[in-house]
């Protein structure tokens, strides 16, 4: 199972001769995000669509689908994954802040 | 895959290969774009690949009786878990992509017999109980095999075997439920299952792979978080959980030596044929010609259609850009 | 011996169609150009074997003499069966495979969305799940037959000559006969002309994005449905049976 911005190079993209990479999302139900399920090789659209169906939904998975080509995806640099994902500014989070128990949920 | 330009060279922080060695120490996954040690890559692609090949192969012993199943249940049954197989094979198909090889060339190195496929698929099926006990038996292997790789360090492979192991419990229940239908069937049936169940066993055992003595993989593979558990611990693990389930069956298992240890807390049981085993790994099995035959001819068959597909999103292509100019 | 009720026959022609087609789809698992084409074939040979269930359990209700799916699948030889001659047709190349699909799909889409109007209920509920089945179906074939006609020189030729094969046994879908006629009339079942025109345009749709032609030699072979089979379905039968016959009355 691929996992979105995980390729690691173009080589998996599109095999020279083989059919390209496509990146399949799949809303479970409604109210729900499309969420990436995994990949299928097609040669086109259409056909990546129905593939992405056949494969990911067997056991009524999902309400929709996406097909998105592997190598349209934009991926950030895992070498600077600390200096993008550092983050830690606790202030953000709720429990940051100390109230009083009486004064009940907030 | 793009990204961003103008990277800072740095001389901050872990070099690549401490935090790999980290990130495993931690218990952590290893996620495809993660600097690993060539080693490992190639382990974990040989591994994969070697997986998604027996699911595929995989299809061909049970495919056999798809024409010929007793029941329109059965039919569709059979039909669905032979679908999963090919599922499965994509799923890890797809997991081993992310390492940097594509299915094709995968593909090509199963068809020219430079990677290798589970030995249990070159056994053949030749009764309709054979059915029945490769569901129980070699999905019920394979499922202790791959509940243990849930937990295997590299992200994607992890998360494959997840989906894999949610959607195998039914193969494993449907197998055993042909046994137990056979087992209380007719003496024709019954003879069917036990028949089935003498030719399976061992294959069954054997195919968790060599005892961890003579495993060259196994060390450095237990290292590196890619094996949790070693092959013997899982046979045992298989053999302590099928015991009990032939027992209910009625059935035999054929190993005179098989024994309750009150000690070890574990069945003990008799020496597997090893060097029948490795005959078959080396390409001699009863099988091992006809599944890789069947296999290449497939795709073979099938290159004008991969071209025409191609062909035509190609000229798809062209015409768009000629409608859009 | 007593003529069966006509609902009992026109539910074994719609079962039988889709038994067959089932049976024939499901030697194909493993042997498709692509991993993701298997997928997509099993998915439709088990609609096909839902369908052939639903039917043939609805029929031996119908009947009421105690026979259930698998006595009518297992039990009847060639001469009981009623399925459509285009249905017993082989497999062949991945293009006859596909140009089968497209004109079964072509003309199951239409038959199932009449009989999910039918005055009968089951029949109706059936038919309702069948259609939503179809409709992917005639996506997938449709889809196919226009990348294989369209794509290299080969697969036109391949295509066009998978249509030329095919064709002449499409007239059997719509040779109806008096046990249609009284159904017909009670607003049970379809009646295959009135469905003729949507299978002929969608037919003609798929084709001419495909760029392939009808062949022009009118001949059309019917009987299917009297029992009146191609030397073919005499094959495929005995594999379908052999373990079930070899077996009689005993559980799977």
């Amino acid at each position: 199972m691929n996992d979105l911005n995980d390729r690691t190079t173009t080589t998996t993209a599109a095999p020279v001769g083989g059919y390209p990479l496509w990146e399949v999302f799949v809303r479970a139900r409604r109210g729900l995000n499309h969420v990436h399920a995994g990949s299928v090789h097609a040669p086109d659209a259409d056909t990546a669509l129905q593939h992405a169906r056949d494969v990911y939904t067997r056991r009524a998975e999902g309400v929709s689908v996406w097909v998105v080509p592997s190598a349209a995806i934009v991926a950030s640099d895992p070498d600077a994954r600390d200096d993008w994902f550092e983050g830690s500014k606790p202030y953000r989070h709720p429990t940051f802040y100390t109230i009083p128990d009486e004064v009940g949920h907030l | 895959m793009e990204q961003s330009t103008f990277t800072t060279a740095t001389t901050d922080g872990p070099t690549p290969a401490e935090r790999f060695d980290q990130l495993i120490a931690a218990g952590e996954k290893i996620e495809p774009r993660d600097w690993m040690p060539e080693a490992y890559r190639r382990t974990m692609i040989r591994q994969i690949a070697q997986h998604a090949h027996s699911e595929v192969i995989g299809q061909q012993p049970e495919g056999n009786w798809i024409t010929r199943a007793p029941s329109l249940r059965r039919k569709a049954i059979l039909v669905a878990k032979v679908q999963d197989e090919a599922g499965h094979g994509l799923y890890l198909y797809s997991a081993c992509e992310t390492l940097g090889i594509s299915r094709d060339e995968l593909n090509e190195l199963l068809h020219q017999g430079r990677q290798k496929y589970s030995s249990i698929f070159n056994y053949p099926t030749l009764s309709w109980a054979d059915v029945g006990a490769i569901g129980w038996l070699v999905d019920g292997a394979a499922i202790a095999n791959q509940v243990a790789l849930t937990r295997t360090s590299y992200g994607p492979y992890a998360r494959a075997m997840v989906r894999i192991c949610k959607e195998e419990s039914f193969h494993q229940r449907q197998g055993f439920e042909i046994m137990m239908t056979l087992a209380r069937g007719s003496e024709a049936q019954r003879d069917m299952a036990q028949d089935a169940l003498n030719r399976w066993w061992w294959p069954s055992l054997a195919m968790l792979g060599p005892p961890d003595e003579q495993s060259t993989h196994t060390e450095q593979s237990m290292q590196w978080g890619i094996k949790v558990e070693t092959n013997d611990e899982i046979r045992q693990k298989f053999v302590d959980q099928t015991v009990p389930q032939a027992q209910f069956l009625g059935l035999t298992l054929p190993d005179p030596a098989l024994a309750w240890n009150e000690e070890r807390g574990h069945w003990d049981f008799g020496e597997i044929d090893w060097d029948a085993f490795w005959e078959v790994v080396r390409g001699n099995g009863p099988c091992n010609r006809e599944r890789l035959a069947h296999k290449v001819k497939a795709w073979e068959d099938g290159a004008w259609v991969r071209e025409a597909a191609l062909a035509h999103a190609a000229k798809q292509d062209g015409r768009g850009l000629a409608a859009t100019a | 011996m007593s003529t069966p009720a006509p609902l009992f026959t026109y539910l074994l022609r719609l079962g039988d169609d889709n038994l067959v087609l089932g049976q024939q789809l499901g030697a194909l698992l493993s042997r498709m150009p692509e991993l993701e084409a298997d997928i997509a074939v099993a998915n439709v040979c088990l609609d096909h074997l839902g369908q052939a269930r639903n039917f043939l359990t609805y029929a031996a209700e119908v009947e009421g003499a105690g026979r259930d799916e698998d006595q009518l699948a297992m039990l009847r030889d060639e001469r009981g069966f009623r399925n459509a001659v285009l249905m017993e047709q082989p497999n062949g190349d991945f293009a006859r495979t596909m140009a089968r699909q497209l004109f079964v799909d072509a003309y199951q889409v239409p038959l199932y969305e009449g009989l999910s109007r039918s005055t009968d209920d089951r029949l109706a509920g059936i038919a309702e799940k069948a259609a939503k089945e179809a409709r992917y179906h005639l996506r997938h074939s449709g889809t196919w037959v226009v990348r294989l006609g369209d794509g290299t020189a080969e697969s036109h030729c391949r295509m066009q000559a998978a249509i030329d094969a095919l064709w002449p046994f499409t007239g059997d879908l719509f040779a109806a006969d008096e046990v249609e006629a009284s159904l017909v009339a009670e607003g049970v079942a379809v009646d295959p002309a009135s469905i003729r025109p949507a299978f002929d345009a969608t037919v003609g749709d798929v084709l001419a994005q495909a760029g392939l032609r009808l062949p022009e030699d009118p001949y059309q072979r019917i009987g299917g449905r009297q029992g009146l089979h191609t030397e073919l379905l005499g094959h495929l039968l005995p594999e379908m049976q052999s373990l079930y016959r070899a077996n009689p009355g005993v559980e799977w």
